[in-house]
């Protein structure tokens, strides 16, 4: 998040889009929530579900899968005709303007429209709303990335707050939420592909000096594979082992057929978990983790904040905390590992990344504190491009709108999107086993409208096959009117109904993320 | 009874409550009423989200698969030894960059950092991703 948390209750608009907030963030949806009721907050909803924000919304609109792009492109056209830029914002603080105004000149309500399905007259209201509001804040979450457009939505809405000067100040922004505790954390040290710790880069010889006076010379300082790389190495034979800390793809992976196959291949592979993960069942070796009661630590929140995580009990049987494991494993390989408490493994993070610099246990233990945190006298940041941006000037960029690959056919004539319900947690592997969670939820289900439930014939807790392309499930029936004609929705936590065996390899060509959220299907009753 | 503060493990959004512990086992939460973001409130995850720590299929040892594909249950050093080995002998035939790492999102900033350092220092492979994008 450019912003923080407590900042949403002080915006005057709030546009929600791709994120299911009180589902998936229960406690940011709430602020939601207080900012409208409590504080005359407007709040503007885009999404394919009448998810719950959608009752409190001045504005709800539904929204076809795939096609946010030309829906944001139209309110960026509104804003453009009708004037409603923040110009001297856009002159002092901007660059590339002359080139958005060029490229969105074709995505006139009218046109988009037909795309999107929003009425012309919505997208015009949002656009006023949103740009003539004095602080605005933009939260998206996944509904926005897991497209073959996922860069590029996240450019357009940054190119709305830019346009409008909806960025740099308390209570706007542009506001991702991370969906895992500390999926913010893990990027921001560096387990990605592309960058070293703190988003340096990697071929920075300033950079390059420093990680080897703690890591050495001649560390693998290139560009790797990303996740889905990896897994497609595998499958042909250019990847001989993987080591996988805490993670499932066997579930929470695309295409979970070729997956398998994938891990099948590989000489080694080596899981560390607190479960036997459906990933783990494949492995060669599996190593007993430790879960985060039973560690310390630090986990970086979505508003990045570092927060201390204590040991509250000791590891189950003989796991061991993960960083334990690994420091067991670099000794074995001959590498020096003498840390003696995640306390000095910090220390020397903060010696690496500039934005951790000022981030000690000693100051944790107050309480957390917000990067960049520069140096130890530094409070912590609350919000981002306070007075210009970290680059300089604000960049916008051009991103049009491409159709995605899943339209609907004869064959596959729903939409099917995909996600995460309330009471469980990515792939399941902690939360179905929480007996008070599992309860509520024991087992997946496919939300459908009533009309095409009667069309085809579905009963409320019947059995569906539902098929895509490239695999079938069977899954439980949910008829609700929170759902759009046309589209279906399945989460996908449930292992025995695994919606990700039927989400195919299109992905976004940038960041390679999946495209999660919009897959044609068929639908058959099952007798 | 034990109070041990601490951060959700659950969503990006860094609630903090207490752990309430008795003999090495979670008895109960109780949340932080100062707490900037949380304020008091915790989610139904927060509140009970728990019990899996205690289950009984939790991994317990480190586990080998044997050649008739089962799995049996080893000492942490014959596994270390058995990866540590392996790795070396895959590097060694075919280059670094057949092996990957994927660190997580769970798991601490400490042991991101740690995976990272392992994958890019110890092993020299710059295959190194986690479930970020998932």
């Amino acid at each position: 998040m450019t912003n923080s948390i407590n900042e949403l209750e002080d915006s005057e608009v709030i546009f929600v889009i791709g994120s299911n907030t009180t589902e998936q963030h229960p406690i940011i949806g709430m602020r939601i929530m207080n900012a409208v009721k409590k504080k005359g907050a407007k709040l503007i909803v885009a999404d394919p579900r009448k998810i719950p924000l959608a009752e409190y919304a001045t504005v709800y609109t539904p929204i076809k899968p795939g096609t946010n792009l030309a829906f944001i492109n139209g309110i960026l056209n509104v804003i453009i005709s009708e004037n409603l830029m923040n110009q001297e914002f856009i002159k002092s603080s901007t660059e590339g303007f002359e080139e958005l105004r060029a490229s969105i000149g074709k995505y006139m309500p009218e046109a988009v429209t037909s795309i999107t399905g929003v009425p012309e007259d919505t997208i015009r209201e949002i656009a006023r709303l949103y740009a003539k509001a004095k602080t605005a804040s933009i939260v998206y979450a996944m509904g926005i990335t897991q497209h073959v457009t996922g860069t590029k939505n996240v450019g357009a809405l940054a190119n709305l707050a830019l346009l409008t000067g909806q960025v740099g100040r308390e209570a706007t922004g542009v506001n991702p939420l991370r969906g895992q505790n500390n999926v913010q954390g893990a990027c921001d040290m560096g387990a990605l592909p592309d960058v070293l710790p703190g988003y340096q880069d990697l071929d920075s010889q300033a950079a390059q000096e420093k990680f080897a006076k703690l890591w050495g010379e001649g560390f693998a300082w290139g560009e790797g594979k990303s996740l889905g790389e990896m897994i497609e190495g595998a499958y042909n034979g250019e990847m001989k082992a993987l080591f996988i800390m805490a993670e499932n793809p066997m579930l929470s992976d695309p295409n979970l057929e070729h997956v398998k196959k994938a891990l099948e291949n590989l000489e080694l592979l080596v899981v560390q978990d607190i479960f036997l993960s459906e990933t783990a069942k494949l492995a060669h070796v599996v190593l007993p983790g430790a879960s985060f009661m039973e560690k310390d630590g630090t986990f970086t929140n979505t508003e990045r904040r570092v927060q201390r995580v204590r040991k509250a009990l000791v590891p189950m049987a003989e796991s061991k905390a993960d960083w334990e494991i690994l420091c067991g494993l670099m000794k074995t390989m001959g590498y020096s590992a003498e840390y003696s408490s995640p306390a000095e493994i910090m220390e020397e993070i903060r010696a690496l990344v500039p934005s951790y610099g000022g981030i000690t246990y000693q100051r944790l233990e107050k309480e957390g504190l917000q990067w960049p945190c520069p140096d130890i006298n530094h409070p912590g940041t609350k919000f981002l491009h306070k007075g210009g941006f970290v680059r300089g000037l604000g960049r916008f960029t051009v991103n049009e709108y491409v159709e995605s690959t899943q339209q609907p056919s004869e064959e596959y004539p729903f939409i099917l999107t995909t996600g995460r319900i309330h009471h469980h947690y990515h792939t399941g592997t902690m939360t179905r086993r929480a007996w008070a969670l599992d309860r509520e939820h024991p087992e997946g289900y496919m939300e459908i409208c009533p009309q095409d439930a009667k069309k085809l014939g579905l009963r409320q807790e019947g059995m569906v096959k539902v098929s895509s392309e490239i695999g079938e499930i069977s899954i439980k029936v949910k008829i609700t009117d929170k759902i759009t004609p046309g589209v279906v929705f399945i989460p996908f936590h449930f292992g025995e109904a695994a919606v990700n065996k039927l989400i195919g390899q299109h992905h976004d060509p940038v960041v390679q993320i999946p495209e999660y959220k919009v897959c044609a299907v068929k639908l058959e009753g099952v007798r | 009874m034990r109070k041990v503060l601490t951060t959700c493990g659950y969503c990006g959004t860094g609630c903090n409550f207490y752990l309430n512990v008795e003999d090495n086992e979670i008895v109960g939460v109780t949340p932080k009423n100062d707490h900037p973001i949380s304020k008091g409130k915790l989610c139904v995850k927060g509140w009970q989200g728990h019990s899996f720590v205690h289950h009984k299929d939790r991994l317990k040892k480190p586990l080998m698969r044997q050649s008739d594909g089962s799995f049996s249950e080893v000492s942490w050093e014959t596994a270390y030894s058995y990866i540590g080995s392996k790795l070396k002998k895959i590097i060694k035939e075919k280059g670094s960059e057949a092996v990957g790492v994927l660190s997580s999102a769970r798991c601490t900033n400490e042991e991101n950092y740690l995976m990272v350092k392992f994958a890019r220092s110890v092993l020299r492979t710059n295959n190194i991703d986690h479930c970020a994008r998932l």
